[in-house]
């Protein structure tokens, strides 16, 4: 089994909550760097987000900057009106126009994991009301990663996740509180293979 | 429908298609990209390559190759000029209040604008500079890779339909006029002063390959260092090293970082945040 080396999060509507639960689960020595998109309004609250994230959860949880490095336990999170993209090692970003008229771009986050760590990535898609992430989910799936998507019946928006499992049938169904449980097994069973 | 291939593998030989894919478009026109950030580069590319109805990178290469056209497909493509006046107004309001006070202690200021795009940017500084009385001693070097973009930059004409939010954007980057007194309408655009770059050169200059050619006390490049890869982003700031004067400013876009740079150490913040530094004596 390839070891999990990435997580990479999307979500939109009703997001905040969702993230916060499923990041509350992980514990300090998680052995994956996690990458998060939220839809956000720019123009906002700079930073905002990780101060609420980083309060409530064990990992350390920042705003990404350009080409700061992936580490284990660290979560970087898409600065509003940037999209973040995965490089192996460390993240991007640019400013490109937006995709489903948001920046960040959940379907660019995701896809660039794929591309950058391939097997190694776990997708997951929480609540939201658009079809952004479905593509980029597909692609970690494509590549061999794990597609994870939070059960649309039970999401606070089902669009997200449902189109999310319309594009990848074969994504793990999961409740929300479901999620961080699996990643830290997903996390430690990958960790016993290590070469 | 392509051949699954495992993940490894896929990556593996994409990566090699777009090294052949650079090296040849670098040998053929000129053009250097081997040093840019793969993952917006790799999405560039694959929107070209569906662009061209081709399914692989290296069809892509093959009609770059054969037809010139195709290159300046591409480059158009790969020039995010995305820009906005007064962008990150907290920027523009700290770049008046910590950094005009250092400029006006000279006798002639020159700024350098690289990366400028389609010139929002400059008429942002130029207007700011206007209004505290240093422009008229102040040349400012606007330059940019993308010819095309350039131009538009000459002709100060910005899209009428942005001026609202570029007129909420001035306020908050602590504008002083109403500043509808900066342009005139003209049908769809807004056409800008011209006396705000008059003191303004316009020049096609690429980061990447071509060399310093003046010293400036102001060097402002935003959003443009991400479109690059580590080294060259190293090699890039070392341009500007060389382009200042003693104690000349760096000014860079809100997520950008000297932190994890070599040249980390050569300069001192003036407002963190803001990411404005100053270069160490
Ligand atoms: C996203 S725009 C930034 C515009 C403006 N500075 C801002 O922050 O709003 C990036 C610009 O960098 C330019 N650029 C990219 N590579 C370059 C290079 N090698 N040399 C000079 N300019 C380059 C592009 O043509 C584009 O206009």
């Amino acid at each position: 089994m390839t070891r999990l080396e990435l997580v990479a999060v999307g979500a939109s509507w009703g997001g905040l909550r969702a993230i916060e639960t499923v990041l509350g689960y992980l514990p300090e020595d998680f052995g994956a760097a996690v990458v998060i998109a939220q839809h956000r309004q720019s123009g906002g609250q700079e930073g905002m987000l990780e101060h609420l994230l980083d309060a409530r959860c064990a990992l350390t949880v920042s705003e990404a900057e350009d080409k700061q490095r992936l580490a284990p336990g660290a979560v970087l999170v898409a600065p509003a009106d940037y999209h973040l993209l995965v490089e192996r090692g460390a993240v991007s970003l640019s400013v490109d126009a937006p995709l489903h008229f948001s920046r960040p771009s959940i379907d660019v986050l995701l896809g660039s994991a794929a591309d950058a760590y391939g097997a190694g990535t776990t997708g997951v898609l929480l609540t939201g009301a658009n079809a952004d992430g479905a593509v980029g989910l597909a692609k970690i799936a494509a590549r061999g990663g794990t597609a994870i998507v939070q059960n649309p019946e039970t999401a606070e928006r089902r669009e997200m996740p449902e189109a999310a499992l319309w594009a990848t049938p074969e994504a793990r169904v999961l409740e929300l509180e479901q999620i961080g449980p699996a990643l830290v097994e997903l996390a430690a069973s990958s960790a016993g293979s290590l070469p | 429908m392509a051949l699954r291939v495992s993940g490894d593998a896929h990556e593996a030989r994409e990566r090699l298609e777009i090294e052949l894919l650079l090296e040849a478009i670098q040998r053929a026109y000129g053009y250097d990209f081997r040093g840019y950030a793969v993952a917006s580069l790799r999405r560039r590319l694959w929107h070209r390559v569906y662009g061209e109805g081709l399914e692989t990178i290296s069809g892509l290469q093959e009609r770059i190759l054969h037809e010139p056209a195709c290159m300046d497909r591409l480059l158009r493509d790969l020039s995010i000029n995305v820009t906005e006046m007064f962008r990150d107004p907290s920027f523009h309001r700290a770049l008046r209040a910590h950094v005009f006070p250092l400029l006006r202690t000279y006798p002639f200021i020159r700024v350098w604008n690289a990366g400028c795009s389609t010139g929002e940017e400059i008429y942002s500084v130029a207007i700011a500079l206007h209004e505290e009385g240093l422009l008229e001693r102040t040349r400012i070097y606007a330059t940019d890779i993308d010819e095309a973009a350039l131009e538009r930059a000459r002709s100060g004409a910005f899209p009428l339909e942005r001026m609202q939010f570029y007129t909420e954007n001035y306020q908050r980057a602590g504008g002083k006029e109403s500043f509808s007194r900066y342009y005139s309408t003209d049908g769809n655009v807004a056409r800008f002063d011209p006396a705000l770059a008059a003191g303004t050169v316009f020049a096609q200059h690429n980061l990447v390959t071509d060399g310093s050619f003046n010293e400036f006390q102001l060097i402002v490049c935003r959003n443009v260092l991400i479109y690059f890869g580590a080294e060259l982003q190293e090699k890039v700031l070392g341009l500007f090293g060389a382009s200042m004067t003693r104690l000349g400013v760096l000014a860079l876009g809100r997520k950008e970082s000297l932190r994890h740079s070599r040249h980390a150490d050569e300069y001192e913040p003036i407002v963190e945040a803001e990411k404005i530094f100053r270069r160490r004596a």
